[in-house]
């Protein structure tokens, strides 16, 4: 069989992007965690707190290494696959990718190895210092490629001249029209994602008989930031969902399943949508909801799909990954209030105390990688058949590799990335499965410096 | 003052120095990634730690280089990668493997340290093969012709022996006792190879294009530019000295070898330059015809006046913070 080489481009660019982000989402979130257990620790002076760091820094640094070697594959990417888009784009998206590199790639990098080697070598002032501006290049870093890749959604502040395009005003490319919904729901889901891990990790480690005090402390931290973030995400959501109406309204009418344009919508709560005879089967709907969610008015107009006739996004894909997105965000609004409730009234710290709760908890460890890889597929395939919206077209910047190298490399990709998933989760099963006390608490590295100072005085 | 000569200009060389800077310091961790299986399995935790609080900054310079390529020179940065698309892509998995095996190594638990040993050196040694490769191909202005695929399997060989040099050198720095032995041992096997290949390559690039042979070989020139063989010749002999003398790596004179190293690597790069200049895509494109427009270069230049140095400061903080003899270090 034959492959398009375009369609083999866009997988290869789609395994290599979902793999990255996978990581980012959690170290973003997870070093804003990081501080926070060194905060208390200092502020505090309890070792569980600084026991719950030396924990996790060892979970972050693993994904921290995943995140900047497939990160270094994106930044690549651009130039191997999608030549013709930094030449027609350039003037726009390499200045963004280059403040990254500049403002937070350098940044998070250097102090990395502060952060994770520096204990004894720094003073505890430093160290925290370290920490924290790891966590504000990780931040940093989404904030440019978010601009980035909001610009590619709802383009602004530009001028084109023989195909290519120019700046006009920096201020209004940065601070496009869907940026801040965008980057807001990303840095709120990344916060998400990792408060579902730490209490995934936690549980486990309760269930498996393996839990030290720290586990606890931490578990409850996990459970206050998902009670209160998860529904902010929610509302954020909303809020980003009314955006994308205003600018990009075929991307809402894919994820709504809506064809005909009319007032009073309803809501398709499920169903299997269907380009070739244009309607959604079997769908289960809500009257005038989607009407009511998008446009906060009961008889708000929405555009349907046929009003985009060839130039909407596959249907299917997007109408799904937005249920599943939505589907589990609502989970995380009930077990993260569950989680509060349950670990907030009972002051008994067992697993026989909790199985229900500790078992829910486990299951949802990773259900902020389900989400969020949801969420940026209805944002990117919704965007499709345009990289920049309603500007200009994928097929018209794609390399022109043969099909047989794409193929080849991306089969490589992807066993590559299949290994390393696997192996991820294994090393963090083993770590998560390592009784407390078999832990110790400072990194072998401090015993010896003492040693060696000892010896030398 | 004319900012669209003069900022492809100061771009162009600022990606020369975020390349170099990349080569001696990612080099020094893929040399030592390439040496692990020569050494004990305790001794590869101490070269691991030798090199743990930096290999990721080190990587960075390259994420830096490839951007300033795409900042500054889109239309480049499209036929450059696209060329150059195997060699990428394989050194991407190569380097994918070798930095994620710093960490599984330690953390995935003690059954699967040895293959993920194996793993780092592999990479480690793909990545430097690939880079020869992608440098030996750019430099004969990536027409994929016979000889410049000779040209590049040349080059291809000769960078691993040159970050294994490194490597070994860092090592002097880094280590005490058996191991610092080892590496000098390790750094007086390689030094022939690499010399081998510096002078190969020497010889054939103005061979393999008509263009860089002009620049070197005609005659106000080429007087001009001796400076530049003679230095590299004797910086080379200094590191033969070096590497062979108890004396001076007994009393702590290790580093020397390192910034005779760096010595070679900087000359190697303004030959480069030379020969390239003022050509992104030899031959084919100049660094003002790739340029991205005058109005986004400045808006990046403003950025890189302030970040540059404060990146700088920093980096120096760290291996100030680093400094010394690298201890047994591990995350546990
Ligand atoms: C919302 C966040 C986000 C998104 C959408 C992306 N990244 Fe990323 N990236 C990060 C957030 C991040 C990070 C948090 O800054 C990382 C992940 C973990 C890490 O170590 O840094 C990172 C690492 C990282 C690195 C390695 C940096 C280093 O050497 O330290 C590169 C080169 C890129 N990314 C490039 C890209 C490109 C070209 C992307 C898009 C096409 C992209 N990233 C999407
Ligand atoms: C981080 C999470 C992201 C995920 C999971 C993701 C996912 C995807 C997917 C699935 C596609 C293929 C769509 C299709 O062809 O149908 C795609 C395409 C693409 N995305 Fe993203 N994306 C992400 C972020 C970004 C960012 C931050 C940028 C740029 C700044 C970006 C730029 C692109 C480009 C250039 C393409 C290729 C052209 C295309 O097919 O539209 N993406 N992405
Ligand atoms: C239940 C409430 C939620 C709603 C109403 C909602 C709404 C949306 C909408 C409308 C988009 C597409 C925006 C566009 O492309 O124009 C989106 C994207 C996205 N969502 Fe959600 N979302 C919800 C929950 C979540 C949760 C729980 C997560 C992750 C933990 C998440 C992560 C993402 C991500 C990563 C994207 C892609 C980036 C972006 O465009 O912002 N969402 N969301």
């Amino acid at each position: 069989m034959e492959f398009d080489p375009f369609l083999l481009a866009r997988l290869q660019f789609a395994a290599n992007i979902s793999f990255h982000i996978l990581f980012p989402t959690i170290t973003i979130g997870l070093c804003w965690v990081l501080f926070y257990f060194r905060l208390r620790y200092t502020l505090s002076g309890d070792k569980a707190w600084e026991y719950a760091y030396f924990f996790w820094v060892k979970i972050f640094a693993l994904s921290f290494a995943l995140g900047v070697v497939s990160g270094i594959t994106m930044s690549f990417q651009f130039g191997t696959n999608w030549p013709g888009f930094m030449e027609r784009a350039g003037n726009i998206a390499g200045p963004l990718l280059g403040y990254e590199v500049l403002t937070a790639f350098f940044l998070e990098a250097s102090f990395l190895g502060i952060m994770l080697f520096g204990k004894d070598r720094v003073s505890n002032r430093m160290h925290m210092i370290a920490t924290a501006l790891v966590a504000v290049g990780t931040s940093f870093s989404a904030f440019w490629i978010l601009s980035l890749n909001s610009w590619m959604q709802t383009p602004a502040g530009y001028r084109i001249e023989e195909g290519v395009f120019f700046v006009e005003s920096w201020w209004a490319v940065i601070f496009n029209p869907s940026f801040p919904y965008r980057f807001a729901h990303m840095l709120n889901a990344s916060l998400l994602t990792a408060a579902f891990l730490i209490m995934g990790v936690s549980a486990w480690r309760a269930l498996k008989q393996v839990d030290g005090p720290a586990t606890w402390k931490v578990m409850r931290t996990g459970a206050v930031m998902a009670a209160v973030l998860a529904p902010l995400q929610v509302w954020i959501g909303d809020m980003h969902g009314l955006n994308t109406l205003e600018h990009q309204p075929a991307k809402i009418a894919a994820m709504e399943g809506i064809w005909e344009t009319e007032r009073n919508a309803p809501l398709t709560l499920f169903g299997f949508p269907d380009e070739e005879a244009r309607t959604t089967h079997m769908a289960i709907k809500v009257p005038g909801m989607a009407s009511l969610i998008l446009t906060h008015e009961w008889d708000g107009e929405l555009k349907g799909l046929n009003e985009f006739e060839g130039a909407h996004p596959p249907v299917a894909p997007v109408f799904w990954s937005f249920r599943i997105m939505v589907g589990v965000g609502m989970l995380m609004v009930l077990v993260g209030w569950w989680a509060l409730w349950r670990l907030f009234r009972s002051r008994e710290d067992s697993s026989a105390n909790h199985p229900w709760l500790l078992r829910a908890l486990s299951v949802m460890t990773f259900s902020g990688w389900v989400a969020v890889l949801a969420g940026w597929y209805v944002t990117e395939i919704g965007r499709q058949p345009w990289i920049v919206d309603g500007l200009l077209k994928t097929a018209e910047v794609v390399a022109d590799h043969s099909s047989a190298t794409v193929a080849g490399t991306l089969f490589g990709y992807v066993l590559l990335y299949a290994f390393l998933l696997v192996s991820y989760i294994a090393a963090l099963r083993y770590l998560a499965t390592k009784p407390a006390r078999s832990l110790s608490l400072l990194p072998q590295q401090q015993l010896m410096n003492a040693e060696r100072l000892e010896g030398d005085a | 003052m004319d900012l669209g000569y003069w900022l492809p200009l100061f771009f162009a060389g600022a990606m020369g120095l975020a390349l170099l800077i990349y080569v001696v310091l990612d080099g020094y961790d893929l040399g030592i990634g390439m040496l692990l299986p020569f050494a004990s399995d305790q001794e590869k935790d101490v070269m691991v730690a030798a090199i743990g609080p930096f290999w990721d900054a080190n990587e960075t310079w390259i994420v830096l280089g490839v951007g300033i390529l795409l900042i500054a020179f889109p239309q480049a940065h499209g036929i450059v990668l696209t060329s150059l698309y195997l060699p990428v892509t394989i050194m991407l998995m190569g380097l994918i493997l070798r930095g994620v095996s710093f960490d599984f190594r330690v953390k995935a638990g003690d059954q699967h340290k040895a293959m993920w040993n194996r793993l780092f050196a592999i990479g480690s040694l793909v990545a430097s093969v690939c880079q020869g490769w992608m440098l030996g191909a750019y430099v004969t202005g990536l027409t994929g012709d016979t000889t410049s695929t000779l040209f590049a399997v040349l080059i291809g060989l000769a960078l691993p022996a040159l970050y294994i040099m490194l490597g070994a050198a860092w090592l002097l720095i880094k280590t005490e006792g058996e191991l610092f032995h080892k590496a000098a041992r390790w750094g007086r096997l390689a030094v022939w190879p690499m010399g081998a290949f510096l002078l190969l390559v020497s010889i054939a690039t103005p061979l393999v294009s008509e263009t860089i042979a002009d620049k070197w070989f005609t005659l106000p020139n080429a007087i001009g530019l001796m400076p530049i063989p003679i230095a590299t010749g004797l910086a080379y002999a200094g590191l033969i000295w070096i590497f062979n003398s108890r004396q001076i790596l007994d009393n702590g004179y290790g580093w020397l070898a390192f910034l005779a190293l760096i010595v070679i690597c900087v000359l190697a790069s303004i030959g480069l330059a030379y020969s390239l200049f003022p050509d992104v895509v030899l031959g084919r494109l100049s660094i003002w015809d790739a340029a991205s427009a005058t109005e986004s270069l400045l808006f990046t230049f403003w950025g890189a006046v302030i970040a540059l140095p404060m990146i700088l400061a920093y980096t120096v903080f760290i291996y100030r913070v680093f400094r010394g003899k690298a201890t047994h270090l591990s995350y546990e």
